[in-house]
């Protein structure tokens, strides 16, 4: 369909159903039965195969006319491409619906305490018994977790074969007595993540997803789409229009929560556009140490993002070369955001010992301070990182490793 | 890896950057290198003529008008680039380069149709005169012009042993001003230099009330647009040679076993180049992005500044790498990494070391907030 065509038919549509005084789950339920909710799926399940570029007009079209879409918080987002990728026609039909319309959320089990960087390290148990998963073991980092009605879960279903091969991906319900869910506290003092404790949780047959010992390659589906960035950040602010309507609160409320754990993310990246005001306000843009390093800085940015760019375009060209400067965004990141707080240092001198609301920027200047070690962590570390370029991109020898044959036999902590 | 250009480059420029690849692997090896930085010229004037006949290089970016191909700072970039990666010996960046933007950005019309076609043709070769190298508002505090007659001293210029022609920014009593000077004139004096990097050859100019014909008035802002033009081609140039430093050294990782394994099997390796090769393609970015601003109107005048910073800092990281994770022989005489470590830290300072051009592109920030 070509672009012309799209604009028509999202505008007659939208013109015809939109309403803001529908409760949100009645407006969903109609974008669902529409086609509308999430149009780049096949015409199998609930879309109309829609590509970036016609995505993009419907996204427009949507913006204009101010109308809700499906909902989109992170997690659940991931939870809804995996199931679409590897799930059965039973699991799209029992789940998919009710991710688009909102009314189930869900969180990723992935990460544990042993098994951070080394994903495919996780022991948590799967064990199957009497026709069901019985599941044991700790997750930590898990975003929404304590909204959440379901998660996507990494696990071991075997200890005797190699790490990768041992692993299971099941679809878990948290709303069971198996399964805790405890806020963890940064140390910037938001707790945006949870840990979850699972105890002889159940798992039903019919919810493993892509069968016994396949879930690594499962969970790199998951992970390819949260690389592509289905689990940042959604803002309300682009609908257009006077937002009036009973459905506008909904989803303001919708969007608050989805947005909670991630209001301190600008903090981590560095705030590098607070950095000349602050010098210029201050007169730290005098001294002469100051400039060099807010140079440095400025520098960095801009060479990040003229890189990334230009990497795009490479990509969009559809060369076959590996694209050296698309690899190197997160790493780049991670590096302006530690010399973003450093000229943050020096511009505040002494006073960079407070913080609150009365502090500098009201406090988030301090925020940035002890909250950029985590961008070198989140989504992998700048070490892993540094790991896949010199392997993947330079093309150097992989590291010996430690890590082969039975996972029963594999050094870890208990 | 193999791909040093963004994709905004057409066809034509990818095509004429293979012409200049191939010539500057033929011509230009690290043992003709070897030989020409051994001898007082520095270059061989047979390949020279072919660099100027049969590819017509030394006219690159001048104009058609002028003799020239009429390319843009693009073009001349891809040239630099080429150059620097095979450490090409020969006058082209003091008289293509230096002397032929003076010219094209600072004299009036009679003295482009004058000279500049010479300069295209590379039967003139000419350099750029300035007594100081660092600091654009330096330029024309000892070199003065009274009217008629030049005087004063050029510590440090490119390639002045070889000119026919010199180009000269010199003070008067009312402002800078461009000069052109026949290098051969009475009260010209040439005494060339002994110089860290052999492949780029020095000399000190003294003028006592040499003949000099004025060329143009030199406003400060046209010299602050001559000193970017020269600065972003040197950065091509510099990225050139860091890239050519970088991939040499992955090589070498590769292929070098201690402990019974590739050296670059090592994390302690592996990390230090994954950063290097963030530095390079934050340099390399800025670098194409600030000929790219040159070649359209000049917004954002920060990024030449910018890109002079980031490439020398990337070509010296990558030459300390390049010795470092080569161990002791990288420290030798025989290998050929010396040559690119020399050039790399000949360029950091040429044209301003990396902190006066971050000084100076804060001064530029600071006017556009």
């Amino acid at each position: 369909m070509k672009a012309d065509e799209v604009r028509r038919e999202v505008e007659a549509w939208l013109d015809a159903h939109w309403s803001p005084d529908r409760t949100l789950l009645e407006w969903r339920n109609i974008l669902v039965d529409g086609g509308w909710a999430a149009p780049h799926w096949p015409t199998d399940w609930y879309g109309k195969g829609f590509d970036p570029v016609q995505m993009a007009i419907v996204r427009a079209a949507f913006a204009k006319k101010g109308a809700v879409g499906a909902a989109q918080s992170g997690p659940s987002g991931l939870a809804a491409e995996t199931i679409l990728t590897h799930g059965s026609g039973d699991q799209k039909q029992r789940y998919l619906r009710s991710i688009l319309t909102g009314e189930n959320a869900w969180c990723q089990l992935f990460s544990e305490p042993g098994s951070g960087s080394d994903l495919a390290g996780s022991s948590t148990k799967a064990e199957s018994i009497d026709g069901q998963w019985i599941v044991s073991g700790q997750k930590v980092w898990n975003t929404s977790a304590h909204h959440a009605d379901y998660g996507i879960l990494l696990a071991r279903s075997n200890f005797d074969l190699p790490k990768h091969q041992g692993l299971s991906y099941y679809l878990i319900n948290m709303r069971q007595p198996g399964v805790e869910v405890r806020p963890l506290k940064q140390m910037n003092g938001h707790a945006s993540f949870n840990e979850v404790f699972m105890t002889n949780a159940v798992v039903a047959a019919e919810d493993l997803i892509g069968g016994e010992g396949n879930g690594w390659a499962v969970a790199a589906t998951t992970l390819s789409f949260e690389r592509r960035g289905f689990s940042s950040t959604k803002d309300s602010s682009s609908l257009q229009g006077p937002r009036v309507g009973q459905i506008y609160d909904e989803f303001d409320t919708e969007m608050k929560i989805a947005n909670e754990p991630y209001t301190w993310y600008p903090q981590r990246q560095g705030r590098v556009d607070l950095v000349i005001p602050r010098a210029k306000a201050t007169g730290a843009i005098k001294d002469p140490a100051v400039r060099q390093e807010i140079a440095k800085l400025i520098s960095m940015h801009k060479a990040s993002a003229l890189a990334s760019a230009a990497a795009e375009s490479r990509r969009k060209s559809g060369t076959n070369e590996v694209i050296p400067a698309g690899s190197i965004g997160k790493l780049a990141a991670s590096v302006i955001a530690r010399q973003a707080s450093h000229v943050h240092t020096m511009i505040s001198g002494a006073d960079a010992m407070r913080s609150g609301t009365q502090s500098a920027e009201s406090g988030m200047i301090a925020e940035t301070l002890i909250s950029t070690p985590a961008i070198s962590i989140a989504g992998g570390t700048d070490e892993i990182q540094r790991n896949i370029i010199s392997e993947r991109v330079l093309g150097m020898p992989k590291e010996m490793r430690a890590d082969t044959g039975p996972f029963r036999g594999i050094k870890r902590n208990e | 890896m193999s791909s040093d250009l963004p994709a905004e480059l057409t066809q034509d420029q990818c095509s004429f950057r293979d012409v200049v690849a191939r010539f500057m692997t033929d011509k230009s090896h690290p043992s003709e290198v070897r030989r020409l930085m051994a001898t007082a010229q520095g270059f061989d004037s047979v390949v020279w003529r072919q660099l100027c006949d049969e590819v017509g290089l030394a006219g690159t970016h001048i104009p058609q008008a002028y003799g020239g191909f009429g390319f843009g700072p693009v073009e001349l970039g891809i040239v630099a680039e080429q150059m620097g990666r095979h450490l090409y010996c020969g006058p082209f960046f003091a008289s293509t380069v230096m002397a032929g933007y003076a010219i094209l950005l600072g004299a009036e019309e009679a003295g482009k149709q004058a000279l500049l076609p010479g300069i295209a043709l590379g039967s003139t070769i000419a350099t750029l005169v300035m007594d100081d190298l660092n600091r654009p508002e330096n330029v024309g505090k000892s070199l003065v012009f009274n009217g008629e007659t030049l005087s004063g001293t050029a510590p440090l210029v490119l390639d002045a042993q070889n000119a026919d022609l010199l180009i000269v920014i010199a003070g008067t009593t009312d402002g800078l001003c461009l000069l052109a000077v026949n290098s051969q004139s009475a009260g010209v004096n040439i005494m060339s230099l002994e110089t860290l990097d052999s492949t780029r050859k020095l000399a000190n100019v003294t003028f006592n009330e040499a003949n000099a014909e004025k060329l143009g008035d030199v406003a400060p802002t046209t010299l602050d647009k001559l000193w970017d033009h020269i600065c972003v081609a040197l950065s091509h140039e510099m990225i050139g040679g860091a890239q050519r430093l970088f991939e040499t050294t992955i090589e070498y990782t590769k292929m070098r076993y201690q402990f019974g394994r590739p050296i670059g099997s090592f994390q302690g390796l592996k990390h230090r180049c994954a950063d290097l090769l963030m530095e390079l393609e934050f340099a390399k970015a800025a670098t194409h992005h600030a000929a790219q601003c040159l070649a359209s109107d000049g917004r954002e005048p920060y990024v030449a500044s910018m890109a002079k910073a980031l490439a020398s800092d990337a070509y010296i990281e990558a030459g300390r790498a390049a010795i470092q994770l080569r161990g002791g022989i990288g420290f030798t005489w025989e290998e050929d990494t010396q040559l690119w470590f020399k050039r790399a830290k000949s360029s950091e300072v040429f044209m301003g070391a990396p902190h006066l051009h971050r000084e100076r592109m804060m001064t530029m920030l600071e006017e556009m907030a």
